[in-house]
Order: C-alpha cells, then sequence, then structure tokens
C-alpha cells in the first residue's frame, strides 16, 4: 500500500485498477426534474440495460457512490443539498450533468431561482446535452467517462498527503 | 349539461341564461360590496368586489351559492413593465430600460391598464371557485388597498386557499388578514423581493440582451398569407443585429 | 494499535454530549424526521419534515421550491409560440397535456378555432399523454410499497407510447407539438396501426398490474383504508382528477365541460368514480382510467376527420387584448391556465393553476396522525409531479 500516493505505481498496474474501476461504478441517481425520468429510463429499464457497461445504479447513499448524475434543473434552494452530497462521496468521484437546466439553466437561463449550470457548485467530468437527454445519451456519456477513467494517470490524481496506516 | 353549453358555444349567442341569473343572484344578495362584473356568454363570468368583503365573498360563495369547488387563488400586478413589453419596446436591453424605472407613480398609473371588471389599484386578488351542481366557474376579484396591501384571508371556507395566499404572499407582497402562517412557500428564507411585481428585475437579462424576434420564421408552405403583412413591420423595426 | 490520543478523547467526549443533547430533544417534543428532498418516495425533490410522537405523525409540514423555476415569470417574457416550449416542462410525465389548456386560451382570446382534425389529433395526443403519465404511476406504486417489479414493466410498456409520441411529435419528451390554430404536422403514414398495436400492449400491461398489484393482498393490505379523504374536505382543498373521482364525486371535465377545442363530444366513454377514497381507490380509479383512454384514443383513431390541420393564424402571434381561463382534465387533475394579455406578443400575466399543486396542498391535513410507513403510501397515492407542483 501508499503505491498510489507515491506515484510508483508500475503503468501496467494502474491501467489494471483502471480497468477494474471503469467497470464497477456505482452511479447515485440525483434525479431532479423531466431528466429524471430518461435517467430511469436508463437505469431502470430493461430497454437500455445499464448494468451492461459495469455501472451499479442501486447505492443506498452517496458515501457508497463513484458517481453521481446530476438530473435536471439545479434551483439555488437545492444548491447547498448538492454540495453536500458531493462533498459526502469518496474520493475518487466523478460527476455527470445531464441535460441543459444542469448544464447551463437550459431554458431557465433568465430564471430568479435557477442555479445557471451546476458547475458553479461543483466541479463536472462529462456534460451530456439534450432537454432532456435520450437514454441513449447518457449511456454515451457514461462510456465517456469511462475512458477518461481508463486514461487516468491515479497518483497524478490524489493530490492528498500520503495515507498513514496502522499508525 | 354539455349538450347545453356545446350549443351555446356553438351558435355563440349572447344569452347566457345560467350565468345570468347567477350574476344578478349575487349582486342582489351581496349588494354594494359587487363593484364590477363582465360576463362573455358561454364561456366564462367575472365579479370585483370590494378589499373588505373579499373575505365574505368567499363564505357567501361557499355556502350560499354551493361554490364548493376551490380553483386557485393568486394576484396580478396591473402596473405596466417598467423594462418595456421586452419584444416590443423600443429598447430591448434591459441596462437601458432601467434608466426610467423612477417613473413618477401617477404616470404609472394613468398607462395602467385594467383588466375585467375594471380595477382601481396596481394589485388585485384574484381567485377562482367551481360548482359541481351548476358546472360554472366564477373568477372573484378585488383591489387591494395600496399602503397595507391586506386582503382577508380566504382559509376560513376553502382550505386549500392556504397554499395559494402564501403564494400570493411571496410572489407579490400581498398579505392576508387571518392567514394561519404566511412563510415563504417556493422561495429560500432569504430571497428579497416579490418576483411577480412588475418592478421585479430578471437579472440574467440585465446581462445578456434578449435576442429579439430572430427565432420567428415563416412556416413552411405557408409562407404568404393574410395578417403576416400587417404584423411583419413590428419584426422589421426590432433590431436583431445585436 | 495506538492509545487514542487526547484530541480524540475530546472529540469523543464532545460527540458523546452532543448525543445526549440530541436524546433530550427527543424526549421533549418528539422526534423530527426530515423525509427529502432526496428521497426515492418524492418523485423529485419535495421535503417532508414529519414531526413524529413515536410512529404517529403529529404533524406534516411539505416544504417546497426546490424545483421552482418562476413559469408564471417567465411567460411574462416569452412571446406565446416561446411559451409553450417551456410549458411542457411542467408536468413532465405527460407533457403534451399541459401545452392544450395554455394554447387553447389563447385561441380562446385570439378568436380561432382549430379545425377538426387537428382538434382530433390534439385530443389523441392529450390521452396518450395521459397513458404516457399514468403507466408510470402504476408501477411506481408497487416501488413505494416494497414491490420492484411493476416498475421496471412500467417503464419497458411505456416505451411504446413514448415511440407512438415521438414519431408523430418529434419530441420523445417534450413534444411542443400544439400551435395556436392547430397542431404543427399531421400524422405520419401508418402512424394509426403502429399506435393501435402499441394500445395492446397497454392494455396487456394494465391487466398485469391488476394481477399483480390490484389483486396482491399486501397491496390492499397497505392501502385499504388508508389516507381516507371525503369528498368535502377534498374539494375544499381543490383536489381534483383521479383523487376527487376516488372520493365518489362524479366530476370530470371532459364530459362535464368540454372545450370545443377537443373532441371528446364525439366519441362514447364512461367516467370511473370509486366510493371509498383512500389509498387503493385511487390506484384503481387510475387503472381504469388507462384502460379508459385507450379506449378514447382507439374511437378517435377510427373517426380521424380529413381536412387542413391549422387554422389561419397570423405568422406573428399578437393576441387581443383580454383575459381567459381555459382548464383541462389532465392526467394529474385540472389543470388550467389564466391568461391575460394586453395586446402584446407576450401575455402579460399566466397564473397556473396547476393540478398537483392543490393536490398536495391536503397533505399536512391527510398525513397528520398517520404512520409513518403510511405516509409513503399516501403520498405515492396522492400522485404529484414535482415540476407540477413548484413550477
Amino acid at each position: 500500500m501508499g503505491l498510489v500516493e507515491s506515484g510508483k505505481l508500475p503503468k501496467s498496474l494502474t491501467a489494471l485498477l483502471n480497468t477494474s474501476r471503469k467497470y464497477s461504478l456505482w452511479v447515485y441517481q440525483w434525479g431532479l426534474a423531466c431528466c429524471a425520468i430518461e435517467m430511469g429510463a436508463a437505469f431502470g429499464s430493461p430497454r437500455y440495460d445499464v448494468m451492461r457497461l459495469g455501472v451499479i445504479p442501486l447505492p443506498a447513499s452517496p458515501r457508497q457512490a463513484d458517481l453521481v448524475v446530476v438530473s435536471g434543473t439545479v434551483t439555488d434552494k437545492m444548491a447547498p443539498a448538492i454540495r453536500r452530497l458531493y462533498e459526502q462521496m469518496p474520493e475518487p468521484k466523478y460527476v455527470i450533468s445531464m441535460g441543459s437546466c444542469a448544464n447551463c439553466g437550459g431554458p431557465y437561463w433568465d430564471s430568479y431561482s435557477v442555479t445557471k449550470g451546476v458547475d458553479q457548485i461543483i466541479p463536472v467530468d462529462v456534460y451530456v446535452p439534450g432537454c432532456p437527454p435520450r437514454p441513449e445519451a447518457l449511456l454515451e456519456g457514461i462510456v465517456l467517462l469511462q475512458e477518461l477513467i481508463q486514461n487516468e494517470d491515479m497518483a497524478a490524481k490524489w493530490k492528498g498527503d500520503p495515507l498513514a496506516l496502522g499508525s | 349539461m354539455p349538450s347545453e353549453a356545446d350549443t351555446e358555444a356553438a351558435t355563440t349567442a349572447p344569452a347566457d341564461e345560467a350565468r345570468q341569473v347567477l350574476l344578478e343572484a349575487i349582486t342582489a344578495d351581496l349588494g354594494d360590496a359587487v363593484v364590477g362584473s363582465h360576463l362573455i356568454a358561454g364561456k366564462d363570468l367575472w365579479i370585483r368586489v370590494t378589499a373588505d368583503a373579499w373575505s365574505e365573498t368567499a363564505s357567501y360563495l361557499h355556502g350560499r351559492q354551493k361554490f364548493r369547488f376551490f380553483n386557485f387563488l393568486s394576484g396580478i400586478d396591473w402596473m405596466p413593465s417598467p423594462f418595456g413589453r421586452s419584444l416590443d419596446a423600443t429598447v430591448d436591453t434591459l441596462l437601458e430600460a432601467t434608466a426610467g424605472t423612477d417613473a413618477a407613480p401617477a404616470e404609472a398609473a394613468a398607462g395602467r391598464v385594467t383588466g375585467y371588471a375594471g380595477g382601481e389599484t396596481r394589485f388585485q386578488v384574484l381567485a377562482r371557485v367551481h360548482s359541481l351542481t351548476t358546472n360554472l366557474g366564477l373568477t372573484v376579484k378585488a383591489d387591494v388597498p395600496e399602503p397595507a396591501l391586506e386582503v382577508g384571508t380566504w382559509t376560513h371556507e376553502y382550505p386549500g386557499a392556504e397554499w395559494h395566499e402564501r403564494e400570493a404572499w411571496e410572489m407579490f407582497g400581498i398579505s392576508f388578514a387571518g392567514h394561519p402562517g404566511l412563510r415563504h412557500l417556493y422561495l429560500p428564507g432569504d430571497f428579497e423581493g416579490h418576483p411577480l411585481r412588475k418592478d421585479f428585475p430578471l437579472l440574467a437579462r440585465l446581462i445578456k440582451p434578449w435576442p429579439g424576434i430572430v427565432d420567428v420564421e415563416p412556416m413552411p408552405g405557408r409562407d404568404d398569407e393574410a395578417g403576416s403583412a400587417s404584423t411583419g413591420s413590428a419584426s422589421t423595426e426590432n433590431p436583431e443585429s445585436e | 494499535m495506538t492509545a487514542i490520543s487526547d484530541r480524540r478523547q475530546l472529540a469523543y467526549i464532545a460527540a458523546q454530549a452532543a448525543d445526549a443533547r440530541v436524546n433530550v430533544e427527543l424526549e421533549a417534543e418528539g422526534m423530527t424526521l426530515n423525509i427529502g428532498p432526496q428521497h426515492p418516495a418524492t418523485h423529485g425533490t419535495l421535503r417532508i419534515v414529519a414531526r413524529l410522537d413515536g410512529e404517529q405523525v403529529v404533524e406534516a409540514d411539505p416544504v417546497m421550491g426546490y424545483m421552482h423555476r418562476g413559469y408564471e415569470k417567465l411567460s411574462e417574457v416569452r412571446t406565446y409560440p416561446q411559451v409553450t416550449a417551456l410549458i411542457n416542462r411542467i408536468d413532465w410525465l405527460g407533457s403534451f397535456a399541459n401545452e392544450v389548456p395554455f394554447i387553447l386560451a389563447a385561441e380562446q382570446l385570439m378568436g380561432v378555432e382549430a379545425p377538426p382534425r387537428a382538434r382530433h389529433i390534439r385530443t389523441i395526443l392529450f390521452e396518450l399523454a395521459r397513458i404516457a403519465n399514468v403507466t408510470l404511476f402504476l408501477g411506481d406504486m408497487g416501488v413505494q410499497l416494497g414491490a420492484v417489479t411493476p416498475i421496471f414493466y412500467a417503464f419497458r410498456d411505456r416505451e411504446h407510447i413514448l415511440n407512438q409520441i415521438e414519431s408523430a411529435t418529434g419530441g420523445r419528451f417534450h413534444p411542443n407539438f400544439d400551435r395556436i390554430g392547430g397542431v404543427k404536422d399531421d400524422l405520419p403514414a401508418g402512424w394509426i396501426s403502429e399506435t393501435k398495436q402499441s394500445l395492446g400492449q397497454i392494455r396487456k400491461f394494465c391487466d398485469v398490474m391488476e394481477d399483480l398489484i390490484v389483486g396482491n393482498e399486501i397491496f390492499q393490505a397497505r392501502c385499504r383504508g388508508i389516507g381516507v379523504i371525503p369528498a368535502d374536505v377534498g374539494l375544499g382543498y381543490g383536489l381534483s382528477g383521479a383523487n376527487i373521482r376516488s372520493s365518489g364525486v362524479d366530476w370530470d371535465l371532459r364530459r362535464d365541460n368540454p372545450h370545443p377545442g377537443l373532441a371528446y363530444d364525439a366519441i362514447d366513454w364512461k367516467v370511473w368514480t370509486h366510493p371509498d377514497g383512500d389509498s387503493f381507490a385511487r390506484y384503481w380509479v387510475r387503472l381504469q382510467e388507462v384502460r379508459e383512454a385507450c379506449h378514447i384514443v382507439d374511437q378517435l383513431l377510427d373517426t380521424m376527420p380529413a381536412g387542413p390541420i391549422m387554422a389561419k393564424v397570423p405568422r406573428i402571434i399578437k393576441v387581443p387584448e383580454g383575459e381567459a381561463f381555459v382548464e383541462t382534465e389532465n392526467p394529474l387533475g385540472v389543470m388550467g391556465y389564466y391568461v391575460v394579455s394586453q395586446g402584446g406578443l407576450e401575455p402579460f400575466r399566466v397564473k397556473i393553476r396547476s393540478a398537483s399543486f392543490s393536490n398536495m396542498s391536503i397533505s399536512p391535513w391527510l398525513l397528520k396522525g398517520s404512520y409513518v410507513p403510511d405516509v409513503i403510501t399516501i403520498l405515492a397515492s396522492l400522485y404529484f409531479i414535482l415540476g407540477d407542483i413548484d413550477r
């Protein structure tokens, strides 16, 4: 242990770790509006069957999730809750922003109560455009995220101190 | 019942027995409290009552006239928008428009157009109830007296009015005497202002001007039709190049 | 293992003290249970703060606004056709049904009437939106009560209807298809027979749900007698749609106030009611309504008239001065738009009377005195869409 943090992980081992990580994404569904139904169709319906991509849409809480899909309109009232959700997730964590509202405010670009994009609150890895995006589009977004995970250097991602285990 | 309504609508005859009778009954019973009314035959009926009688009107409609179904309660701000009617307005960016926000109240009142059944104040409350026995709907309006902005509550007759009144309080700043608890309904507690007032600015539009009527395209196959020539000039006036 | 450092010890003591304080609070005032704002049982982001005494709810206070997008304000700065695109997203499960009352109100103000074929297409899509909406409820109610299978069936069979909506309108979710004076396009070739096949799927789905859920002993035990709404109370709170019909009120705007812009007058159908007013009745009535909607669409498909799909309307829509309120029987209940026009390109004021807002306003009254597991049943059976509450 400690190899990851020290950056001395062999390339082949990184690739192996990344491959196993990308095919066991536990995704927390943060469904907010219309997109939540399309997300439900992508994750819950037999027609789109997201589990074949190695995505498990069933964590009980954000503390057990690797990925959160923020789908729908983020309002200023909801924003603190989203920030809290993100902070509860363990590293490494990824965010997919689904739908125009979560991307940039969408049709509510001039509203007085809508946050213009979830990326004002939390960092976003993949944006899925559409209003709402089709379930296929969300699956594409997940595939893109998996590519991103595959090419990741875990040591570079680790910015904290080495874990002091057993002390 | 439905067939009658149909024939009425089809012939568009000015006679609307049921609504006429209802209007006469209401004006007879409420007397001076009814200060205005408007009837569109076969479509709808509006009455306007004084602010003092607003609360009793609910009791009367619920008790005597058997309007049991509570449809909605809300408000209207009749002030012309200081930002112009944005697509129609000569100023398209709100930054220019905000320069003229401090118009004198009298001037604003002069430009004010009130809707059916009249009105004298900037704010009006309106509510709608429906009777299942006669299948008629009725819209009730009342002026909201200016400095206090307070009318009576409807919650004693229609418990569903509670949320609607909270919404009207939040959106317009109209308070309702006797309401069990006027709290924020939609917006966070520290929100400032009343969004549905006409002088509440949409800040995103201050920064980014509305592009104008760029998205009005002729429908395929029917581009030259009557009416488009007369209204077409309005679109060319607007600066689209911004 | 090393010994616990001083800091840890202090933290431990502080935590114990905090726990003790919480315990005292619990004993003093009863427990406060916070359901939501993100909870699978709330279809979105409703938060319910419930004060409990043991397992009984003493007071329930729904906290809304997590999905408030300000439709009424935004409608004032958009032209009429732009408003249509926006209001699709109020009740996102039956999107097309949101457009219809607004368009009808604008038509009423302009004095425009849609040609018969457009009325037919409009009504068909209206009913398809109802099917798309309520089928999800039929499955979702099972999930709330611990039966996971029905939701998969619902998502599967709902796709048939969504496909039909998509092939006619181009939008799977938000069609934006209704226009002032008619509809955007004619139906594609072969659509009628395909739709009939899809309706067959939905009918089969209804039968499955009847076997799987309605007849289920656990379902009945958890729903019968739970959340009973007397008709008088329901009307006072403005309950509408299937919620009030399951309290024995025989009232359906489609039959009682048929708007001339929709084609309900020409066909033969039935309004379903249930005398009980409990959660089970609400489920049962909705199930029958989906079947009835299939029946209505079937008849409308058979009697489809030929002719134009748009009335003559100016290209740039200016609505003359006036006020209009038009309400229709939407999937969730009575939805109406109070449109005030001052002769401009945009409405001067749009008051949206959405069904779920009124349907949910009864919840503090209804949840008082119920038990925590029943809270979920009651909320699920009232059936609301958050976008329809918060707007």
